[in-house]
């Protein structure tokens, strides 16, 4: 069974359909790259398997349980998935390992001298031992969104999403990022990317898949797809991002 | 010193210069002709005299410890009104619908009634419903008009706050497993509330000068005493007194509020 | 005979009207010629003018405001009145009236500022207690443990702090009214006002209450007496005095006073 499973899902703004039918399955441990122009419908899709965004339609399976079910409460499933965001949205007031300790102590109840060690072992892990201390503002755009990881990953999430983390990144921080979902990889963490990244989609995903207008056109690995595509419209997008 | 250096310390030295110039021309001219007006010493005596400051500004000083004590009890009870109003009107849940009513309806009904309206009709009315002492002091409903008034523009302004926390805070917080309550009470409200510090200081400020409204039902702060001896000196002068006394509380709260108001605009850009 | 008749025809006509051009008093000395612009508070109160209409000229200072204009050569529809709040009637600068009369207590401090004609009224100061302390001693022992109310703007203020010294800071109002509501809500036990005020806010604004003692007028250094207030430096002050001396000597003010003013005979002196 996977360990995410999508069957349908549609999300509507208004009349605007922006995920029409979605079907999609993640295994254990492996590394799914949406890839598609902006507006194609993938950080929606991202935001509606953590219930940020209600689904209209579907099914969402997380362990063979239908989380997308109405009136559920969002709140445990959320505790379940990770997900990091382009814009990093750390919090500002708080201190990068008070970021990282917040939801552990309020979701799962645990203190702060039981949470510490974990927590600054993710940092060190994570190249950010000196960092902890520092607020967002006081770091660099990669170590910002290294420390979301971090926070993401306090939680001891099943599953990892990440909406395009690099993007708002400079050229030279991109590298730093991307090193630490290798590492998660390795580490056998599920992970669904939304990605404008080809290069690494390429080498790092077990699969990847192309939306366009809110449906998956066409999946496969990525050998497969980048260098084979079926479809004109996965040759046309690719043309043009590979360029 | 850089050529640029020297150019720069060259022009400022010039706008001071002129700077300076044309100020000691304004105040030469008001210290030279306000005088030589017909009605001068007649205003001199009733509001500049120095016989009468002198006399009265030590008890104005004495009253305006009432002025303090109103504000230090009111400011933090306005403090905490306001938050609960603001949140009250921010709730989502259908339970609290109620609590949303009366949030919009107490912020409506109090920014739109005159302080000092508010001051007479809690200040006496209230008492006059047959409260025992010392519970019927008008130390205590003149307190609790201002604050009731001022926690209605306080709740708004950190509704503002809230709304000024961006979407993408409470998403982060929520796609950790936080509830709606703990979003609130551990990412939005500590930004908001650092949002609009500078705002609220203004409304200190405010306050600090409407605690005299409270003169009107009966405690002798320092715009009542002020106004006895001006009865019985038949002289404006100890109003001045009473103004220059709130001017070296207020000015240096407002320059503060400022200061923090322009290190805001900068940190945002 | 006929000439005796036109001489006193015309003397009678340089009385009335002609009279002011040929060195009267008043002539030119007033705001408006051939006319005596007078101010009281607003609203005037009971019993210094009555139904706030001194026009009608009812009302003890309605009635002596009359009296030292006839006493001055006006008639009565040559009398103007205008409105004064105490503030105006202080402020440097040009007047609106020629004479202010609503209740100023004349002191040095104030006749610095304006002029105040000779006093028309000595005016006890009387305690009028809320209707919970009516039965309180009128003794300045039992007086100090009341919780005190005044007007801010009058004499009674240094009054109760040298006189009766009460053991809490009194509480000051801008108004009878608001007085009368601080006594309402019990916020205050007893005020100071002069007596024909305290009888008339006790008689007719606050049910229950009374008045319950008096301090002898000349008991004390500096007694209470009202006088018409004017501008600093103002000719037309010796008339007025003049007007209000003569009143007096042919006893129309004292009869006045016993008209429009309650017998105040029945409130018991307070010794200090």
């Amino acid at each position: 069974m996977a360990k995410l499973s999508l069957r349908g899902v549609v999300k509507q703004f208004g009349a605007n359909t922006v995920c029409d039918g979605i079907d999609l399955d993640v295994d254990e441990g492996e590394m799914v790259c949406l890839i598609g122009a902006s507006g194609a419908g993938k950080s929606t899709l991202l935001r509606c398997i953590n219930l940020l965004e209600a689904v209209e339609d579907g099914e969402i399976f997380l362990d063979g349980e239908d989380i997308a079910e109405p009136g559920l409460n969002p709140q445990a499933v959320r505790a379940r998935i990770g997900m990091v965001f382009q814009s990093f949205n750390l919090f500002p007031h708080m201190t990068a390992l008070e970021n990282a300790m917040l939801a552990p102590r309020r979701v799962h109840g645990r203190s702060k001298a039981d949470l510490v060690d974990e927590v600054e072992d993710l940092f060190k892990r994570f190249g950010l031992a000196d960092r902890m201390q520092n607020y967002p503002d006081q770091l660099s755009g990669g170590q910002q969104q290294r420390v979301a990881i971090i926070r993401a990953l306090a939680m001891r999430p099943e599953v990892m999403l990440f909406d395009e983390i690099t993007s708002a990144l400079d050229p030279q921080l991109v590298g730093e990022v991307l090193d630490v979902l290798l590492m998660l990889k390795q580490q056998g963490m599920t992970m669904v990317l939304a990605t404008h990244e080809m290069g690494f989609a390429r080498h790092a995903a077990d699969k990847v898949c192309f939306l366009k207008d809110g449906k998956i056109i066409e999946e496969g690995p990525p050998e497969a797809l980048f260098d084979a595509p079926e479809r004109e419209e996965t040759k046309a997008f690719l043309a043009r991002a590979l360029k | 010193m850089t050529r640029r250096a020297r150019y720069e310390a060259q022009q400022r030295k010039r706008s001071l210069m002129i700077a300076a110039t044309s100020t000691l021309a304004v105040v030469a001219c008001i210290v030279i002709f306000v005088p030589m007006t017909p009605g001068w010493e007649k205003v001199q005596r009733s509001f500049f005299n120095g016989a009468v400051l002198a006399d009265t500004f030590p008890k104005l000083l004495d009253a305006f410890k009432i002025n303090l004590m109103i504000f230090s009890w009111s400011a933090p009870a306005i403090a905490i009104l306001g938050l609960l109003i603001a949140l009250a009107r921010d709730a989502k849940s259908p339970a609290l619908f109620p609590l949303r009513i009366f949030g919009a309806t107490f912020t409506d009904v109090f920014r739109g009634v005159p302080v000092i309206l508010t001051v007479y009709l809690i200040g006496f009315g209230i008492p006059g419903l047959g409260l025992p002492r010392p519970w019927n002091s008008p130390y205590i409903w003149g307190s609790l008009a201002l604050i009731l008034t001022y926690s209605a523009y306080v709740a708004e302004i950190f509704r503002s706050g809230i709304d000024s926390v961006h979407q993408s805070q409470r998403s982060a917080a929520l796609s950790l497993g936080l509830s709606e309550r703990q979003v609130m009470r551990d990412v939005v409200l500590p930004q908001a509330i650092r949002n609009v510090v500078p705002s609220q200081m203004n409304m200190l400020i405010a306050l600090q000068k409407d605690v005299s409204l409270l003169s009107f039902i009966g405690p002798v702060e320092i715009f009542r005493q002020a106004g006895v001896f001006k009865s019985l000196t038949a002289n404006f002068t100890p109003y001045v007194g009473a103004a220059i006394i709130f001017l070296i509380v207020t000015i240096p709260a407002t320059r503060y509020a400022d200061y923090l108001m322009a290190k805001q605009m900068r940190d945002r850009s | 005979m006929a000439k005796t008749l036109s001489l006193a025809a015309m003397t009678l006509a340089l009385t009335t009207s002609a009279a002011f051009a040929a060195g009267h008093c008043a002539a030119d000395k007033t705001l408006t010629e051939g006319k005596l612009t007078i101010a009281t508070g607003n609203p005037a109160y009971y019993p210094w003018v009555l139904d706030d209409a001194p026009e009608s000229g009812e009302g003890f200072e309605a009635a002596v405001a009359y009296a030292v204009a006839g006493e001055m050569g006006f008639a009565a529809e040559d009398v103007v009145w205008v409105r004064s709040s105490f503030d105006e009637a202080i402020q440097p600068g040009a007047k609106n009236f020629d004479v202010n009369i609503q209740q100023y207590s004349i002191s040095a401090a104030r006749d610095e500022i304006v002029d105040f004609s000779m006093p028309y009224y000595t005016a006890p100061m009387a305690v009028l207690v809320s209707p919970n302390a009516t039965d309180t001693e009128p003794t300045l022992d039992a007086l100090r443990d009341l919780k005190w109310g005044a007007m801010g703007s009058t004499t009674a203020v240094p009054k109760l702090a040298n006189v009766i010294q009460p053991t809490s800071d009194p509480l000051l109002y801008g108004d009878n009214a608001d007085v009368n509501a601080a006594m309402s809500a019990n916020q205050i036990d007893a005020a100071l006002f002069d007596l024909p005020t305290a009888l008339f806010l006790s008689a007719v604004m606050i049910e229950g209450s009374k008045v319950i003692g008096q301090f002898a007028p000349d008991a004390s250094d500096n007694p209470d007496q009202f006088g018409m207030l004017m501008e600093e430096g103002n000719p037309l002050k010796s008339c007025v005095d003049d007007a209000l001396v003569a009143l007096t000597e042919s006893g129309e003010l004292a009869a006045i006073e016993a008209t429009w003013l309650q017998d105040t005979t029945g409130v018991p002196l307070i010794d200090f």
